[in-house]
């Protein structure tokens, strides 16, 4: 099973309280085709001041993970258990106007496409300002004011005349920053960025992470940034979570992810981008098959169909599900390879292809 | 079949200097109507005067940021727009305005592969209908049977002969990916435009598609014009990169040449706004933020349209439009104060040496 | 604004010029292709027992001896000008814009119509008040209690509503109400709004109700349908991750997306029950635009017809505009193109 107990958390911290600490969460759907595992067993934490990467393809739990911490699943339709505590409150246990209470003000989130994700009826605006007003007891007036400082903030030139446009007539990036300027409106300890540069062009994008960096420095809150670019966590991360199929397979700080990964699924993520900083290779190292159905995840390590080295676990990995393991320094795996079969691998087949 | 031996399988339409495909003037605006009488007010200036040429077994890439008409290029190139202005001259022989009709045959020589696997493939046609449809469509009965020339196709593209009486639904984005590009391969085509091919798969899904193009290119001869966002996927596959901006290109160049020494300004600030998966490269950047967005095709900056977001701006690009010239050879820019250029003085001497 | 305003303009002219143009092609084309002389058409109008000279005079009177297109043209001149009209024994002005003059009763159409419109205008305004308020609160109950008891009953009563004929309930609500149990007032009563206001509201309490049963039953499907898909929308999701209240999530950026649509879909049904609620205005008995529309067509009253029709035409036309004008008003994004 997966870690539970205080010492066997992944901890590559810089010490101090975890402002958010999820453990062992699963988040099951139930449907009419069977039981949707999008979660299942998963442990992290994040301090303020930090900012944790979660990366992984379409249907690894990753965007389903970010909802659960803003308690945004319908009781109904999910089964939650596991325990997400944000500064001690379990968002889990709490009851639905609790955790009302908490979002916006102790977490809050920006969405991947500010074009859809805003209200095409109401002013950009009337958006913050109706967020500033959920937790702040203020006038209409201060609230404004206080929403075109936002927009200052997050750089929309003119933001007192910007202020009463309509989202559709603002740029995408614009937009990102106005969803930027409305989730910080309360001043979150947490936020949660779930592919916030996706659906934005390059140039763009490496503005809109500037400005989360930049601001995360001023507000000081914990960042969770979720995505299926490697180089976007590369830029933001501090530590990164890489997911597969509901459950994390490595863990640790970004460091050890991108210079020492010891995840066969990690080193399929490196090997199939084009490197732009590196020597161009003559072939992608892609990952063999596809990301499995969360109906029939495969037994044992569900990664192990994709897997290159499976054959070295002497079928282990077809009948048991490897455990996320410290390997010293807080960098965790979850692989039944040793692990210095791992780093030999990584060594000498994997990184001189990259 | 009369049509197509007109266009020349390899006799007088190949063109000496080895290009397949040439484009000269090419324009595409989209106008925009308004008022009592519906009269034209404005245009979507999607692409504006492009010229490059293609050789044949080369990738050539179109990259650039949304609205910069890469795309709308692609559809031009296929005939899927009728352009507005400029010459598209395929094998030697002109194709801008040929017909419907007339197109018919040109359509076995030249493809199209779409971004979206989704929705490019029809949800109620098996596999085989889908991959076969070519066949019927140009009424060309393959050796050995549709059915045959089917499986093959499936075979080619990594997927199983089995799966020719399966449903696009019951493939994952990866697959159905390989199935669009197996109908696009049924004609044996020349030459492939490939719009954004991999930008709406997984990462390791995309590897996969990108080594099977590259594959097919080797394999099967074929031409590649290559439309992505992407630099990285871009450096990765292609022989000549042009980069473009707001419907004109503004750099064209060998991969190696256009990567190692940008010299249009906003290829250099593009290059430096990737991502890069390295932390070490967190410390070391030194990064060239452009500021705002990229201005509207519809109204675009005059003369230089990058003078709104570039640094090294000066009066004389809000003036004068530079032109596309060869600063080296065969490294098109389209710059008054290029970076990495060549000391004017020592131009000769440069490319000389 | 301006130049749309008169695209829209010279497109209901057109649309207008079409309607009476079929109008009166089917009134005169079909019986003469039918062997119709314009004396044999004229008996009509006369009574059986008139001579041939009676009958003639009548003919010429009516202008059914002129070509299709001067009558046609005469017709339209009154519309636009105003005209004079022989009675036989005198001679009268109709001024414009003149609908003409019913061939039966001789009385000029126009203020019958207008007279006839409050009647249908009263009706369909109460109906639509109460189906819009009925079926959009039943619609967003069901969206957001999806699957429970309140929506599946509340479904199946807007699937019979949407299937039971007005005529029918219509009668059955009067024989039990009205006749049986005397809550309401009896069929065919109709005091004007300007006479005591609250006689009104009573007197058409039934009809409201009965035609209202027919449109929320349709309106609950509708909104439910929208409000389903726009919960789903990710500004929704946005809206919840403020920590907005959930009845704040529903009332102020659910419904309004929701709602947008339904816009369309009442300017039409509004537009064309205030052409004439035919069914209805028989059932209970009103003298609206339906009823006189009915007679008009039994008694072969081609002005009236024609009347009925442009009227029934230009309110369906009118109310689109105002639907697309209100949806500038409601979607800021249509507004700015």
């Amino acid at each position: 099973m997966t870690l539970t107990s205080e010492e066997q958390q992944p901890a590559p911290a810089n010490g101090g309280g975890r402002f958010l600490d999820v453990r062992d969460l699963k988040v099951h759907f139930p449907t009419d085709d069977g039981l949707v595992k999008s979660v299942d067993g998963l442990s992290f934490h994040v301090e303020r001041g930090r900012t944790l990467g979660i990366v992984g393809e379409s249907g690894s739990g990753k965007s389903v993970t970010s909802l659960s911490v803003m308690g945004l699943h319908k009781r109904g339709a999910a089964k939650i258990s596991g325990e997400i505590l944000v500064d001690g409150q379990d968002v889990v246990a709490s009851s639905d106007e609790e955790v009302r209470r908490m979002r916006g003000k102790r977490m809050a989130m920006i969405f991947q496409d500010p074009l859809s994700a805003m209200h095409p009826y109401y002013t950009v605006g009337d958006q913050i300002i109706e967020a500033y007003r959920i937790h702040n007891d203020v006038s209409k007036k201060k609230a404004r004011t206080h929403a075109i400082e936002m927009l200052d903030r997050v750089g929309i030139p003119e933001p007192d005349r910007r202020v009463d446009a309509y989202p559709h007539q603002y740029s995408g990036g614009m937009r990102q920053r106005a969803m930027i300027a409305m989730a910080l409106s309360c001043d979150p300890d947490l936020l949660i960025a779930d592919e916030p540069t996706t659906a934005l062009d390059v140039t763009v994008q490496a503005q809109i992470l500037d400005l989360i960096r930049d601001l995360q420095r001023e507000f000081n809150s914990a960042v969770i940034i979720i995505t299926h670019d490697l180089g976007v966590v590369a830029e933001l991360a501090d530590d990164i979570l890489v997911m597969y199929a509901g459950r994390s397979v490595e863990y640790g700080t970004a460091e050890q992810i991108f210079n020492e990964p010891e995840h066969p699924y990690t080193w399929g993520l490196l090997g199939s981008m084009p490197r732009f900083d590196r020597e161009r290779s003559t072939r992608l190292l892609p990952i063999q098959g596809s990301p499995p159905s969360l109906i029939n995840v495969p037994e044992g390590c569900p990664f192990h169909p994709r897997c290159r080295f499976e054959q070295n676990t002497r079928g282990l990995a077809k009948r048991e599900r490897p455990e996320l393991v410290d390997t010293g320094r807080g960098h965790f795996v979850a692989c039944h390879m040793s692990q210095a079969q791992r780093q030999q691998i990584w060594r000498d087949e994997i990184k001189p292809k990259l | 079949m009369t049509a197509t031996q007109t266009t020349g399988e390899h006799g007088p339409g190949s063109n000496p200097d080895g290009s397949l495909l040439s484009v000269s003037g090419l324009v595409k605006h989209f106008p925009i109507r308004q008022g009592l009488l519906q009269r034209q007010v404005a245009a979507v200036q999607a692409v504006d005067g492009v010229n490059f040429t293609v050789r044949k077994g080369e990738t050539l890439s179109l990259v650039g940021e949304s609205g910069c008409g890469k795309s709308t290029t692609g559809r031009l190139l296929t005939r899927l727009e009728e352009p507005t202005a400029g010459t598209i001259m395929f094998e030697g022989r002109d194709i801008t305005h040929l017909r419907d009709g007339q197109m018919r045959p040109l359509r076995r020589d030249v493809q199209m592969i779409f971004q979206d696997p989704y929705s490019s493939l029809n949800p109620r046609h098996t596999v085989g209908k889908i991959v076969g449809a070519p066949f019927k469509l140009q009424h060309v009965e393959p050796e050995g049977g549709v059915k045959k020339a089917v499986q093959e196709l499936l075979e080619l593209v990594g997927l199983s002969p089995e799966h020719y009486n399966r449903y696009p639904h019951e493939f994952s984005g990866g697959q159905r990916q390989r199935i669009g590009i197996a109908r696009t391969l049924a004609l044996k085509p020349k030459l492939i435009v490939a719009d954004e091919p991999v930008s709406a798969l997984d990462v390791s899904i995309q590897a996969q598609v990108v080594n099977l193009l590259e594959d097919l290119q080797e394999e099967l001869d074929l031409t590649y014009i290559f439309i992505a966002h992407d630099l990285s996927v871009v450096r990765h596959v292609s022989d000549r990169v042009a980069v473009m901006y707001l419907g004109k290109i503004v750099e064209l160049a060998d991969r190696e040449t256009l990567y190692d020494r940008p010299m249009h300004p906003y290829t250099v600030a593009l290059m430096s706004a990737v991502p890069v998966p390295d932390t070490k490269r967190r410390h070391e950047r030194e990064r060239i933020r452009l500021e705002g967005d990229v201005p509207s095709p519809i109204n675009p900056p005059p003369a230089c349209r990058f003078h709104t977001r570039c640094w090294k701006a000066q009066d004389k690009c809000r003036n004068e439009e530079p032109p596309l010239v060869e600063l080296l050879p065969g490294h098109q820019v389209a710059c008054h104060f290029p970076e990495n250029a060549p000391q004017p003085t020592a131009e000769a001497s440069t490319s000389a040496g | 604004m301006v130049a749309y305003l008169i695209r829209r303009l010279l497109a209901t002219i057109g649309l207008l010029f079409v309607v009476s143009v079929i109008t009166f092609s089917i009134f005169f084309l079909v019986p003469k292709w039918a062997g119709a002389t314009p004396d044999s058409m004229a008996t009509r109008y006369v009574g059986r027992t008139a001579t041939a000279d009676v009958v003639h005079q009548t003919a010429v009177r009516l202008g059914f001896t002129d070509p299709f297109y001067v009558q046609y043209a005469d017709w339209a001149k009154g519309l636009v000008a105003g005209r004079d009209f022989d009675m036989g024994t005198s001679i009268e002005h109709c001024p414009a814009p003149c609908l003409g003059y019913s061939f039966i009763t001789a009385q000029p159409v126009l203020p019958d119509l207008l007279d006839r419109f409050t009647v249908t205008f009263s009706l369909a305004i109460g109906a639509a008040v109460i189906w819009v308020t009925a079926g959009i609160s039943i619609g967003v109950l069901s969206a957001l209690k999806r699957g429970s008891l309140v929506d599946r009953f509340s479904m199946v009563i807007a699937l019979a509503g949407v299937s039971m004929p007005i005529f029918w309930t219509g009668l059955i609500a009067l024989s039990f109400f009205s006749y049986r149990w005397g809550i309401t007032a009896v069929g065919g009563a109709y005091t004007p709004f300007t006479q005591n206001p609250a006689l009104w509201a009573w007197d058409l309490m039934l009809p409201w109700v009965t035609l209202a049963l027919l449109f929320s039953a349709q309106y609950a499907r509708l909104t439910r349908a929208g409000m389903l898909e726009t919960m789903n929308e990710d500004y929704i999701r946005t809206a919840r991750a403020k920590g907005l209240r959930e009845r704040t999530v529903v009332t102020k950026h659910g419904l309004r997306g929701a709602l947008t649509p339904l816009l369309t879909i009442f300017g039409l049904d509004f537009g064309l029950l205030i052409g004439g609620a035919v069914l209805t205005e028989s059932a209970f008995g009103l003298n609206g635009l339906g009823k006189y529309a009915v007679d008009g067509i039994r008694a072969n009253d081609l002005p009236k017809i024609l009347g009925v029709t442009l009227f029934a035409a230009l309110f369906v036309v009118i109310a689109n505009l105002i639907v697309d004008l209100l949806y500038a008003v409601v979607d800021p994004r249509v507004r700015t193109k």
